[in-house]
């Protein structure tokens, strides 16, 4: 006789394995001291273009480096490396969202080349997801900050039409603010729907083609890092 | 479209408790919350898949859909979100961040059996 069914309770989180890895990579970005910084959005919205800025303006004051994701090809490597930044590809093939295997794997190879990158001699560390507004949500990277990029020439409903992966984010930026006119671009529409989905988020709005609005984000960069260090320096000394 | 790999980590999950347990499972139960950035229908199909050729071929993914609760300053009250598109109190229209549930994405039980443990 085949007996009856029985239940038995599991309570295990999925994405448990992702987690713990992404725990282990903060305590050792914490322990280095470097600030990390990931960024998410749909493809072509200037991940690349605000990311080479970033890295460029930085470069004369802080150690910075940067981990890129995509499917294929090293072309965003290739034109991040413009900033003279150290800057490592991830090409995640079918994958459509790095995993914090993922990144503790490209740091571990890091560590074998010539020129290793050792996390504590960096300043800021940055992640570029794979161009993606639905799937990168769901995984933790062990980042300190998820920035949320939306171009003006996307359209100000994009908070809208995806809440989930900016309810998982902590910054907003409005990106190729340089076309803002040509679009007809709504920068109310735009914050008030931010706003919507995740009130209090802090969003920027600015141009890495011609620098406006940059200004803001660098300082609150160096101010993020600087409430970061004060606790792991307490640590060393 | 990620629901390939969360199904393939929700077999892997659930396999080891079978091997663990010595049983045959029927049925996984998860949680799926609203905003977990998986969406149901696209996890069922994808999780037959996954099952393919596992001893867990044939099981049901049996989901239990959580709504998003917010917790609302104003009221000091715990609130049903009543859109993901606007995130404020349905009570006093209070915009409201923190997020109470909603982000499950949980194996929370086994229907199991006890005497046919499964065979790959």
């Amino acid at each position: 006789m085949r007996p009856e069914p029985r239940l038995i309770e599991v309570r295990k989180n999925v994405l448990k394995q992702n987690d713990v890895v992404a725990r282990s990579l903060r305590d050792r970005f914490h322990a280095a001291g470097v600030f990390v910084v990931s960024l998410v959005s749909s493809p072509g919205s200037g991940k690349t273009a605000f990311l080479e800025k970033t890295l460029t303006l930085l470069r004369p004051n802080y150690r910075v480096a940067a981990l890129v994701g995509d499917l294929a090809t090293e072309n965003d490597a290739l034109r991040l490396a413009r900033s003279q930044a150290p800057v490592k590809q991830i090409t995640t093939g079918t994958l459509c969202h790095l995993e914090a295997a993922m990144v503790q794997n490209a740091l571990e190879q890091s560590a074998l080349e010539e020129k290793k990158w050792n996390l504590g001699q960096l300043d800021f560390l940055f992640i570029e997801n794979v161009g993606n507004l639905v799937c990168p949500s769901s995984y933790d990277l062990g980042e300190d900050l998820r920035l949320v990029l939306i171009s003006v020439t996307e359209g100000e409903d994009k908070p809208l039409k995806y809440p989930t992966i900016f309810n998982s984010a902590d910054v907003a930026i409005v990106t190729k603010l340089d076309l803002a006119a040509a679009v007809d671009f709504d920068w109310q529409a735009a914050y008030a729907n931010i706003q919507a989905v995740r009130p209090g988020m802090p969003v920027f709005k600015l141009s890495a083609k011609t620098s406006e609005g940059m200004d803001d984000y660098m300082q609150f960069l160096a101010t993020r890092l600087r409430e970061l260090r004060p606790a792991s320096l307490e640590a060393i000394l | 479209m990620h629901e390939l790999s969360i199904a393939m980590s929700i077999v892997e999950l659930a396999e080891e408790e079978a091997e663990r347990r010595s049983v045959h499972i029927d049925a996984v139960h998860l949680k799926l919350g609203a905003l977990s950035g998986v969406v149901k229908e696209a996890l069922l199909s994808c999780y037959e898949m996954a099952c393919e050729g596992t001893p867990l071929q044939g099981s049901r993914l049996i989901i239990d859909e959580v709504p998003v609760i917010i917790f609302c300053p104003s009221c000091q009250a715990q609130r049903p979100l009543n859109s993901l598109q606007l995130f404020c109190c349905p009570e006093c229209g209070t915009p409201c961040s923190e997020i109470v549930q909603g982000k499950e994405l949980e194996v929370v039980a086994l229907e199991i059996n006890e005497c046919a443990p499964n065979l790959a």
